[in-house]
């Protein structure tokens, strides 16, 4: 009763019960004459936010996300620092990853961010950066030439907001990488595709053994976006995604664009995607699931995808079934074939409101604390590729050297890395874009449609 | 809220003529912290988004002035037709599902049968469970490679409930139907038990059977109670968001997409909080309108007995 007559605004359901029920009138009153209580607990809640200089005087906080291994080895990079700066505490507080992005934003616009913010640059560092909230960090990189020196270079772009590097690059490099089951091709006595046209030959092949040939967590709609960043790459090279980024007006009507939806409709179409992809989800991993479980043929997926069929799939990544080939090639396409699309790191920006003792705590861990020996040795043995350079020898000497060495090499040699594009966006744009691709590959909308749909967004 | 008004009626009649001053202002002052309350919590932020949907706000920056132009853009969005449409759908056919079982259901469980209690307590399970478990365990159970027709073996389930635009719709209504099904029971359990037996006695001397007891006794009975249940019901359609924001999340594509959802991806996930503002001020509308319309329904004097004469 509590939960449903929260569900109607509560000047209704209280007017209902007052004309209705003699006896509510005194639970209400009885309920008001707690009501100042609590008002006054959630404005002490309120005032005690983040930005509180907690820690002493040089303390700075963070916020990070849950979610081993990584929030383990990031506690353990803090802990280190904060055992080697007595005076310089970081304080982290972690959050579950879609309960951030929401939580984050809110704190920033109301001015209680964290000294340090946790995130994925692109789009919406912009606009962070745009309404003055996060420091400039070009100087500090000018004057610290060895802290940018040993990272990925391509990991700065996402950073970089008009010329101005507004984030630390953090973590690891997660391109999307194409899988396939390779006991299912065996057993199909078939080659993992090399273009476009051996895709849709392999469809009916796998269709006519009554297995999906892919696996997509469309629900989830960033999944099908990744078909979208390598087929626009394919088709018409990177350019085509950097006219649209940069806002060049009609920029998702470039015939390249058109091309590359209208083929994807046409894999749709052919039965490419394995049915009721409309209702899996990438959080619940169903999608990883089909793979590994041999329901369906090939995926599209995230490089941290490796990991968890390794833990869920029941030895199918440790028995060697698991492939990986580069996005297959579309004939006279633009684009190279070693161009690759992706997370190229996570960012950590500093908070434009904290104070500068914080500021300083916080630029002495960016250059300290971040891409210690340990922390890289960390990530590795986790199955990631940090954005450190100089790492060949360590990643050949894991169980996983395979995966990591490829990895490595499509981040480091990629002629194009084209960040994701819902993080390289802004928020806005963002969101228009997944819900034309959700109505894109249930053929809601023509290529045209989507293009014209699309074209509105351009420069939000 | 179970209870019919009559009772009520009739007290606050004697309690307004009663001529006791003395209480009225000790009263006045029981009454503040509520009006406080509601007032920092429903009024202040319900002017606010008034105020925000005339503006340009991405949740971040500055707030700027936009005039008309979020209204503008809002109803010249098809998309917000559609979600308005799918909510008037949703509404109204849930209130055609929901009401009638929920009245057999709760006739049913307010007698005095055999194993009665057994059943209610079953019928009332949904209510004990939050609508994201709800939702997290319908999807895991719908789900077309791992689901129910799978585990099952029942080709005839395995459609692609959640992922058919035709049918993710017709899914939802059925799982608000049965989360929100026991709660109405509730309702109509307690409706029932007010009703004097006396005028079912009378009523058998009478000769009428169960199915004339129902209609011409029963139902009357309850009308303030399926006024309560209708209002909660249909005002609750404008706030169904938890539910199908796990099930669907308004996909796919637009198909379930309903303005409350509408709203929180407008405004959360695309940072457009003036435009997110302007469909809160609509759902603010309809559901005042709605709430004040079945008041209505309910005949202009609204406190008047049912059981003059008794």
């Amino acid at each position: 009763m509590h939960r449903t007559s929260a569900q109607v605004p509560w000047l209704f359901s209280m007017e209902i019960r007052m004309k209705h029920t003699p006896t509510s009138r005194r639970t209400f009153l009885s309920l008001a004459a707690l009501a100042p209580f609590a008002a006054w607990g959630l404005t002490a809640c309120g005032t005690s936010g983040p930005a509180g200089s907690s820690g002493g005087s040089g303390g700075a906080t963070m916020w990070s996300l849950t979610g081993k291994p990584n929030e383990t080895i990031r506690q353990n990079t803090v802990d280190v620092f904060n055992k080697e700066n007595s005076a310089s505490q970081i304080k982290v507080t972690v959050f579950q990853n879609d309960a951030y992005k929401t939580k984050i934003k809110t704190a920033i616009g109301a001015g209680q961010a964290p000294t340090i913010i946790y995130g994925w640059g692109g789009g919406t560092l912009k606009s962070y950066a745009e309404a003055g909230q996060v420091e400039d960090l070009t100087s500090w990189f000018t004057a610290n030439p060895e802290v940018k020196n040993k990272l990925f270079p391509s990991s700065f772009g996402a950073a970089t907001v008009d010329g101005k590097i507004y984030a630390m690059p953090s973590q690891t490099v997660q391109p999307i990488v194409f899988y396939y089951n390779k006991e299912l091709f065996a057993k199909a006595n078939a080659q993992p595709p090399k273009t476009w046209d051996d895709l849709m030959a392999l469809a009916k092949t796998f269709n006519d053994m009554g297995i999906a040939p892919l696996s997509l967590g469309g629900q989830s709609r960033w999944t099908s976006m990744m078909w979208l960043e390598y087929m626009f790459d394919r088709v018409g090279g990177p350019e085509v995604f950097t006219d649209i980024y940069n806002g060049k007006a009609n920029a998702w009507s470039h015939p390249a664009a058109l091309e590359a939806l209208a083929k994807i409709q046409d894999l749709v179409s052919a039965d490419g995607f394995i049915k009721g992809f409309s209702s899996i989800t990438a959080d619940s991993n169903a999608d990883q699931a089909l793979l590994f479980t041999g329901k369906a043929a090939m995926m599209l997926h995230g490089g941290w995808t490796y990991g968890s069929m390794k833990n869920d799939g029941a030895g199918f990544v440790q028995d060697g079934k698991l492939g990986w080939v580069d996005f297959p090639t579309v004939t006279g396409g633009k684009g190279d074939p070693k161009n690759a699309v992706g997370n190229p790191a996570n960012y950590l920006s500093i908070s434009a409101k904290a104070t500068d003792a914080e500021k300083e705590t916080a630029k002495k861990y960016f250059k300290d604390g971040l891409f210690t020996k340990e922390e890289v040795a960390g990530y590795i043995a986790s199955g990631a590729v940090p954005i450190a350079t100089g790492i060949e020898d360590q990643l050949a000497a894991t169980d996983d050297k395979d995966f990591l060495t490829y990895v490595y090499t499509l981040a480091k040699d990629a002629p194009s890395f084209q960040q994701s594009w819902d993080q390289a966006l802004s928020p806005t744009a963002a969101e228009a874009l997944l819900n034309n691709i959700d109505q894109l590959f249930i053929k809601a909308v023509t290529p045209e449609q989507f293009a014209a749909n699309m074209n509105a967004t351009l420069g939000k | 809220m179970s209870t019919v008004s009559a009772p009520l009626g009739t007290r606050r009649k004697a309690a307004s003529a009663r001529p006791e001053r003395g209480t009225g202002g000790a009263l006045a002052w029981l009454v503040l912290p509520a009006l406080v309350l509601f007032l920092v919590f429903a009024i202040v932020p319900l002017v606010g988004v008034l105020l925000l949907s005339f503006t340009n706000w991405d949740g971040i920056g500055a707030i700027t002035l936009n005039g008309i132009g979020n209204w503008l853009a809002v109803f010249s969005d098809p998309v917000m037709y559609n979600a308005l449409w799918l909510t008037f759908v949703v509404m109204v056919v849930s209130w055609l599902v929901q009401t009638p079982i929920s009245l057999l259901l709760g006739v049913f469980t307010a007698g005095a049968q055999k194993y009665r209690a057994v059943l209610a307590v079953i019928y009332f399970l949904p209510l004990l469970l939050s609508s994201a478990a709800i939702a997290i365990a319908y999807k895991a159970l719908l789900d077309p490679n791992f689901g129910l027709a799978e585990g099952l073996k029942l080709p005839a389930l395995a459609q692609d409930w959640l992922g058919n635009p035709q049918l993710a719709l017709g899914v939802v209504i059925f799982v608000i139907a049965w989360q929100f099904v026991p709660f109405h029971t509730l309702i109509y359990q307690g409706g029932v038990r007010q009703i004097p037996r006396s005028l079912y006695e009378a009523a058998e001397i009478d000769g009428a059977g169960r199915v004339k007891q129902f209609f011409y006794i029963t139902v009357p009975q309850l009308k303030y109670t399926i006024i309560t249940s209708s209002t909660l019901m249909t005002v609750g359609a404008l706030t169904y968001f938890d539910l199908i924001f796990v099930l669907t999340g308004g996909g796919p594509g637009n198909a379930t997409r309903i303005l409350p959802l509408d709203m929180y991806l407008t405004g959360f996930k695309a940072n457009l909080m003036g435009p997110a503002s302007v469909i809160a001020v609509i759902l603010v509308g309809i559901g005042l309108a709605l709430a004040l319309f079945l008041q209505r329904l309910g005949g202009k004097d609204n406190n008047g007995s049912q059981l003059e004469g008794m």
